[in-house]
């Protein structure tokens, strides 16, 4: 993974001394609210229900061991022994000390992690493909690349002051697995008639209120133009982008209003002018690229003969296998999900303790290496088959094995009412609720890829919008309902949920999605997925029996 | 009254004008607006002109006119409305403008590191007390990763 150099070290440095200074500047009364808050989300620091909450960065989801140890010490010594991981592949404090947050941050810097604009109107954290590297049906890997962005968004002194958020993802792989189309930048390497490797760019995704899938604004172009088209399309949108209005205000309105004709000519006109100054050159794409090659990888890990013994003399371990592994590109490895959504478990949440073991286990089994998915689970990339089992039972001991992974009770699920200011309605306890009403695994796995998103409001962290089945909280007179969609999703064939009928009660909510499911199971084709189905007969039959009793 | 110009601190010899306020003697700043109603007349002033422009003012409509001003004021009328930085790195990237050009108005003496890289060289704070604070602040950082005008 990518290692700072003494510049890369500097610039965080400095960053926490510049923090530290608002800080004090702020407790001393010599910052006004408006100006130590827009200073302070540039930093990751909102203010919750019931206290601060950090969000810090994890570029592109990839961590060290070193990274990980880290955030379990700051969760013991600063919050109350745990954290939580987020949609954009982050980790969120939600109790720590403002007038500690300095501290927090240095903590951070020592093992090259930071909160740099990870709120705010800003760009944010590049999200990217969980299985970057590994998985087999990827292109190129593209995290070089999410590096090369990270570092141009970092402090860009020109774009920091956006009229609103703003999110780039990158997918290498046939299968995307980061949301691409819902991004305000998607960017995915492609390949083009001559054989040459580049990018095709999008524009204008977005989830929240106003949910819409990103247009294709370049269909191809070359790696050295990355940043300049990246730059182009930053500065239009600066300078034109809706400031009147914080909900029109993401780029995904300034397309519609504009029009995709006219706001493609507006970028090329602009990029143009641009392009030839700031070439990406071939040796720093290869600098880049030298952070990123393969681990030490045995060629004998194929050659293992208790593993096929461990599967048939343990089901629950041989089910896990198949719910919670991933295919791998070396022969004899395997990505393994390490599930963040145990049914008695917030969901995305971890302990301190957790977090010490997960990082010792990383070291013994896959390089040192964890990343975080925008699922909010964990995945170790480059396990030898031959350490599946023991690593199995480590993480049973850990309850990190529940073997749900891209099953119904894997759900994204935002903090809500119980953390968030902005929320209208709880999302935790209902998971939890849904998790119960659920629990018994044949059944999960007979209904197979179902994905569940949860929000507790309009802003929709936890994309409920492309959920297959998505659960809205809203407020009605001051109680909690929630609104469902149908047929949402983020991957190839995005798609935004509809809207299945009125908004039901909380104490529905679990009911209403045990109906949904069995619906499915009674009404399916052979093999045929939730999704599939959803697309096939509509939402009728499902809103027929979910509303019947009402 | 002084400001930070160049990364020093000196007098300010520059008297921003209203829009109905009399020419004065001395170098003046107009807004675009007056600019482009009251170009003649200003340009027979005897002193040095500059423009003052505010976010929603767009650089191309006087950039034929660059050449015959020496100070460009950025009038911030919110910290949060970043299309002044954009506006400065037009002025110096594209279209080659040398002269000053100077922070105003309601920005934020936190922002004067990003001000200044996109080609911001002067800062008028509305204290003169801030003028130090904001001295220090434009050596926030020592490394970048991203080119832009300095």
């Amino acid at each position: 993974m990518y290692q700072y150099n003494e510049i890369d070290q500097t610039l965080v440095n400095e960053r926490v001394a510049q923090f530290r200074r608002q800080t004090e500047k702020f407790l001393k009364g010599e910052l006004t609210d408006d100006q130590f808050r827009a200073l302070r989300l540039r930093n990751g620091l909102y203010v919750q229900t019931h206290a601060p909450m950090l969000r810090v960065a994890i570029p592109y989801g990839l961590l060290s061991s070193a990274q990980v140890r880290k955030l379990a010490h700051i969760a013991r010594t600063y919050d109350k022994n745990y954290c939580h991981f987020t949609t954009r592949q982050n980790v969120q404090y939600n109790w720590p000390k403002l007038e500690q947050v300095p501290d927090i941050l240095a903590e951070l810097a020592t093992v090259q992690m930071h909160a740099i604009q990870t709120s705010g109107n800003c760009m944010r954290n590049t999200t990217s493909d969980h299985l970057a590297g590994v998985c087999v049906d990827e292109l190129e890997d593209p995290r070089p690349y999410c590096e090369i962005i990270r570092q141009w968004t970092t402090l860009h002194p020109e774009f920091d002051y956006l009229p609103r958020k703003f999110k780039i993802a990158v997918s290498g792989a046939a299968h995307d697995r980061a949301a691409t189309q819902f991004h305000d930048i998607g960017v995915h390497l492609v390949k083009n008639d001559m054989g040459d490797i580049g990018f095709r760019i999008l524009v204008g995704g977005g989830l929240g209120r106003t949910p819409i899938i990103g247009s294709v604004i370049r269909p191809f172009i070359e790696k050295k133009h990355l940043l300049s088209y990246l730059e182009a399309i930053l500065r239009i949108y600066n300078l034109f982008g809706r400031r009147d209005n914080k909900y029109k205000a993401r780029i995904k309105i300034l397309v519609k209003e504009t029009g995709l004709e006219k706001f493609t000519e507006m970028v090329e006109a602009e990029w143009q002018q641009i392009k030839d100054g700031m070439e990406l050159s071939d040796e720093r794409i290869e600098a880049i690229k030298g952070h990123f090659t393969l681990p030490d990888y045995a060629a004998d890990a194929a050659d293992d003969a208790n593993f096929g013994q461990h599967l048939q003399d343990n089901p629950a371990f041989a089910t896990w296998y198949k719910q919670n592994t991933a295919a791998h590109k070396m022969p004899g490895y395997r990505a393994v999900f390490l599930s963040l959504k145990a049914p008695d478990a917030p969901p995305g949440d971890t302990t301190d303790t957790q977090l010490d073991t997960v990082a010792d286990l990383a070291d013994q089994f896959s390089f040192g290496e964890v990343r975080v998915t925008h699922r909010q689970n964990l995945v170790f990339a480059d396990v030898k088959q031959a350490g599946l089992f023991a690593l199995w039972q480590q993480l049973v001991a850990l309850n990190l094995a529940t073997p749900n992974i891209g099953t119904a009770t894997d759900m994204i699920c935002c903090p809500g009412l119980d953390f968030c200011s902005l929320a209208n309605a709880s999302s935790i306890g209902i998971a939890k609720e849904i998790n119960e009403a659920l629990d018994d695994m044949d059944y999960l796995h007979d209904i197979g890829d179902v994905k569940i998103n949860m929000s507790g409001c309009m802003n929709g962290c936890a994309h409920q919008s492309v959920g297959h089945i998505g659960i809205l909280g809203v407020d009605k007179k001051g109680t909690e309902w929630y609104q469902l969609t149908l047929g949402g999703s983020s991957e190839n064939e995005a798609a935004i949920g509809e809207r299945l009928g009125p908004a039901v009660a909380k104490n529905e909510v679990t009911q209403a999605v045990a109906t949904i499911l069995a619906v499915y199971v009674k009404q399916r084709l052979e093999d045929e997925s939730f999704l599939d189905m959803v697309k096939r007969v509509g939402i009728t039959p499902f809103k027929e029996q979910v509303y019947a009793t009402h | 009254m002084q400001l930070i110009k160049d990364k020093k601190i000196i007098d300010d010899n520059w008297q921003s004008l209203a829009d109905d306020a009399e020419l004065a003697a001395g170098d003046i700043s107009v807004s675009l607006s007056r600019w482009q109603q009251d170009k003649p007349r200003l340009l027979a002033h005897n002193g040095k002109l500059g423009i003052r422009i505010t976010p929603a003012d767009a650089v191309a409509d006087f950039a034929d006119d660059l050449d015959k001003i020496a100070l460009v004021e950025l009038d911030f009328p919110d910290f949060a409305d970043g299309r002044l930085f954009s506006h400065a790195w037009l002025l110096r990237s594209r279209y080659g403008y040398q002269g000053e050009i100077r922070a105003t108005g309601h920005y934020m003496p936190d922002q004067v590191f990003y001000l200044s890289r996109v080609g911001v060289n002067a800062f008028k704070p509305a204290k003169d007390e801030q003028l130090p604070v904001e001295l220090g602040y434009l050596n926030d950082f020592t490394v970048n990763y991203q080119v832009s005008v300095n």
